[in-house]
């Protein structure tokens, strides 16, 4: 089969610029479930409300949708906030977090996706912004802007995050609460309101982690669903909890699912991420008592 | 009362329910009805890993799915009646349950759920590509003129089916949850750990409880391209079938093969009073809010208010 | 040192390892039939890991673990349990949804039933008998979550007892009860070497381990130290430095 260079490098671009989406979409994954064991399967719902709501300001002000997530980040962080309490109140204390609440946040994500479909209908909807429309050329290589941009301010967010966890007196706590919660009590830090913060944090990553993505590509409501696998693919895969880890394997899953579109045809395109989900988790040598 | 008596009674009504349908000419009761009976059998099949054994499975969609798509393959590659692909789509998917819980069941229950909305979009995207059973432009199953057994019409033999379906599906149910089996898998729910340690072989326990979930979704399905002539994955897959298998036996009670009954006879009702006077989506958004307040504020169902209400007046 | 085909459990040269750090490194331990080991140490030492180790719900990286001779291997732990290898949880794990009886039943169907002959319906008779023997009876039919906490402990034994085990690994069952309760635990224990069964106290309450055993182990910073009977134990230099520190 020939395959011709430029098809070849241009798979590769677009892989590499899909994974820094990809990362910012799961580095919320990664706090919330890689380091504080909650399953928060209604995070892509939250990415697709981000979305939302960057189209209602983009199309009535038309204001640029990245920007107004990141202003709008603060309503994301106090949804975070009182999820977390709700979540802790019902489930945490009472130890029943796997099954009941699990169920929980399927039940979240279910009523995001219905009630975006009540208000906004099935339609796919798009934003408009300066750089839309525009494509970058270096010879034969493509650097559409509508990934260009996102990439640049997700690897900005993301790393950004890492560096706030590691330098920070939050950001540590944050790493201390997922391993040794009794040692953070001793120190006089409340674990449970570092939990929250955290959780809240990770609610706003998705949310402007939404208008990264209706930059990108148009949206309709269920599109959340695609993104429960890939998110939680790349947590598993990046080492559960490491931000280093969830870049790189953000951007193997971009990768990997450019390629497959590329030369075997967008339709396959979600089996990529769930499938690389299933072989790790099939082959991931973790036991029945622990990661 | 014992497993066999309940079985005889179980079908019993059974033959009596569908004997009694053929004098109902309303065409929307059967629709009705039929729906409600598939969840009855969908949420009893996935509380026999869910409540009984204490692992979410977010896929029963596919489960669904694999039963109605092995009698789509079956009736175009070699023209299979009923009769066959019903206990072949029950088999090919226990078989995925078995196989999805090989997998998966040796992880931590969250990583089992996660891995089943993950089988269940593969599944779905080979089916898209599947051309053989008409991929995303769906297949035609026309319904045979011939219907057996003297029927008037060929969908009272889908809703007999189906009666007789449901009755087997709780049937097994219970006899699981009464026999030694069942008080294991308990075991294995309340501490998974504590359970092996007391002799539990927790991963076989597992395993069968998983195949036996799986293999009545599939039932559930076999059925299903018979009922509108057409089929196409994205109702076949949907997200619905996911969600009402949840919710159903969460808003039932989740101890006991009478929970997942009575949320499906509830629910299923409401659902398709909600469906013809207000919409489909309104309908979906109200099962998935009961689905919340019930998983926050009473997690143990209908029958645990049943219980507890018990209890309160024996003291 | 010597190992005999007739010890009981053989632990020769095991090492645990969670990443970088090193739990168990190389310990030894035999236990005869019948016998009273308590097995100390200070906290982190080990011997949580020790108990998972040989019960089969961790796997360790180096090392022999032989039960009556047989190397278990691998093999996952309730095979062992059916073997007759059975322990208590230090922190109480009973099965919530299930009264105080019922919880016996599981161990009673799936490990006790591979040694001894028990008809299906005479499970709930032999779950009462040894309600009866850990002073639980009363309690039978209440739900097993709502217990105090030396009833939630002597569940815990009674649970291992019902698995018919030759081997009983009691894990710190009498931390944080009263010095009456603590008789109770080891009244109980005591009661099993009477049936045969060999028991592996784990314990901080000195005067139980002193009192109970026939033989002490002390583990510190994943290594065994001593191995002596009780009264050399106490006397022992090491020993002493180890909990109260240099």
């Amino acid at each position: 089969m020939e395959i011709s260079t430029a098809l070849l490098f241009n798979a590769i671009i677009a892989g590499l610029l899909l994974g820094g989406f990809y990362a910012a979409v799961s580095v919320g994954i990664s706090i919330s479930f890689g380091m504080l064991d909650v399953v928060n399967i209604a995070h892509p719902g939250f990415v697709i409300l981000g979305s939302y709501i960057a189209y209602i300001v983009n199309s009535r002000y038309g204001f640029d949708p990245i920007l107004v997530a990141v202003a709008l980040s603060p309503l994301f962080f106090l949804l975070g906030m009182a999820l977390y309490r709700v979540y802790y109140l019902c489930f945490e204390q009472r130890g029943q977090e796997s099954l009941r609440g699990l169920a929980f946040f399927f039940g979240i994500l279910f009523i995001t996706e219905v009630v975006l479909i009540l208000v906004f209908g099935v339609d796919y909807r798009t934003v408009k912004s300066v750089y839309a429309e525009t494509t970058l050329r270096l010879g034969v290589l493509d650097f559409p802007l509508r990934l260009v941009v996102p990439f640049l301010v997700s690897v900005v967010m993301v790393v950004g995050i890492q560096l706030f966890l590691t330098h920070t007196f939050f950001g540590r706590a944050v790493l201390a609460v997922a391993q040794d919660q009794l040692a953070l009590r001793l120190m006089g830090v409340n674990p449970v309101r570092v939990k929250q913060l955290a959780f809240a944090l990770s609610i706003s990553t998705a949310g402007i982690a939404g208008a990264f993505l209706i930059v990108i590509q148009p949206v309709e409501p269920s599109i959340g669903r695609e993104y429960i696998g890939l998110v939680f693919a790349v947590c598993v895969l990046g080492g559960m909890g490491s931000i280093w880890g969830t870049l790189l394997a953000a951007f193997v899953l971009g990768l990997a699912e450019s390629f497959t579109s590329t030369f075997f045809g967008p339709s396959w395109a979600p089996a990529v991420s769930f499938g690389l989900l299933l072989l790790t988790l099939a082959f991931r040598p973790s036991g029945l008592f622990g990661r | 009362m014992s497993n066999r008596l309940f079985a005889v009674v179980a079908f019993a009504i059974a033959l009596a329910i569908a004997a009694a349908s053929q004098l109902i000419a309303n065409e929307y009761f059967f629709s009705a009805a039929y729906t409600v009976l598939l969840y009855v059998i969908l949420a009893t099949a996935w509380n026999i890993l869910g409540g009984y054994t204490g692992y979410v499975n977010f896929g029963s969609a596919a489960f669904f799915a694999i039963g109605a798509y092995t009698t789509v393959a079956l009736f175009y590659a070699f023209k299979l009646p009923l009769l066959v692909t019903v206990p072949a789509g029950t088999a090919v998917a226990g078989l995925a349950g078995l196989g999805l819980g090989y997998l998966t069941l040796r992880l931590r229950g969250v990583f089992f759920a996660i891995a089943s909305l993950a089988m269940a979009v593969v599944l779905f995207t080979f089916v898209v590509n599947w051309d053989f059973v008409g991929g995303a432009r769906g297949a035609y199953v026309i319904q045979p003129s011939e219907v057996p057994f003297g029927l008037p019409r060929y969908i009272h033999l889908l809703f007999s089916i189906k009666v007789l379906m449901a009755a087997g599906a709780l049937v097994v149910a219970r006899a699981i949850e009464t026999s030694t089996v069942g008080r294991g898998l308990a075991a294995i729910r309340d501490d998974e750990l504590a359970a092996e340690s007391a002799g539990v072989p927790t991963l076989k326990l597992k395993l069968f409880s998983a195949a036996v979930s799986g293999a009545l979704m599939g039932m559930a399905g076999t059925t299903f391209p018979y009922y509108l002539s057409y089929i196409e994955p994205s109702s076949a897959f949907s997200l619905s079938y996911s969600v009402n298998s949840i919710a159903m036996p969460l808003i039932g009670g989740m101890m006991s093969w009478m929970g997942p009954l009575i949320g499906a006879v509830l629910l299923g009702t409401v659902q398709q009073l909600v469906q013809v006077t207000i919409s489909s989506a309104w309908n979906l958004l109200i099962v998935g809010v009961l689905l919340v307040v019930f998983v926050t504020l009473a997690p143990n169902g209908i029958m645990g208010w049943v219980d507890a209400w018990r209890q309160r007046k024996n003291q | 040192m010597t190992t005999s085909s007739s010890a009981l459990l053989e632990v020769q040269g095991v090492t645990k390892r969670f990443g970088g750090f090193t739990a168990l490194d190389g310990v030894d331990l035999v236990v005869w039939p019948g016998e009273r080991l308590g097995l100390i140490g200070p906290n982190g030492s080990g011997k949580s890991t020790l108990v998972n180790c040989i019960c089969g719900a961790l796997h360790n990286e180096e090392g022999v673990i032989r039960f009556e001779g047989r190397d278990l291997g691998t093999q996952p732990a309730h095979r062992r349990t059916r073997l007759g290898l059975a322990r208590s949880f230090q922190i109480p794990k009973p099965f919530v949804s299930m009264s105080v009886l019922d919880n016996l039943r599981i161990p009673l169907l799936y490990a006790a039933r591979q040694h001894e002959k028990l008809a299906a319906d005479r499970v709930a008779d032999e779950a009462m008998r040894i309600l009866r023997q850990v002073g639980l009876a009363d309690k039978a039919h209440a739900r097993s979550g709502g217990l105090t906490m030396v009833d939630m402990r002597k569940l815990e034994l009674a649970r291992a007892m019902a698995a018919k085990p030759k081997l009983l690994i009691s894990d710190e069952a009498m931390a944080g009860l009263s010095a009456s309760e603590v008789d109770d635990i080891l009244a109980l224990l005591s009661q099993l070497k009477q049936q045969g069964v060999a028991v592996i106290m784990i314990e901080h309450v000195m005067r139980a381990v002193m009192k109970f055993s026939e033989r002490v182990a002390v583990l510190v910073a994943g290594r065994k130290i001593a191995d002596d009977d009780p009264q050399a134990i106490a006397a022992n230099p090491d020993v002493v430095r180890a909990y109260l520190g240099e």
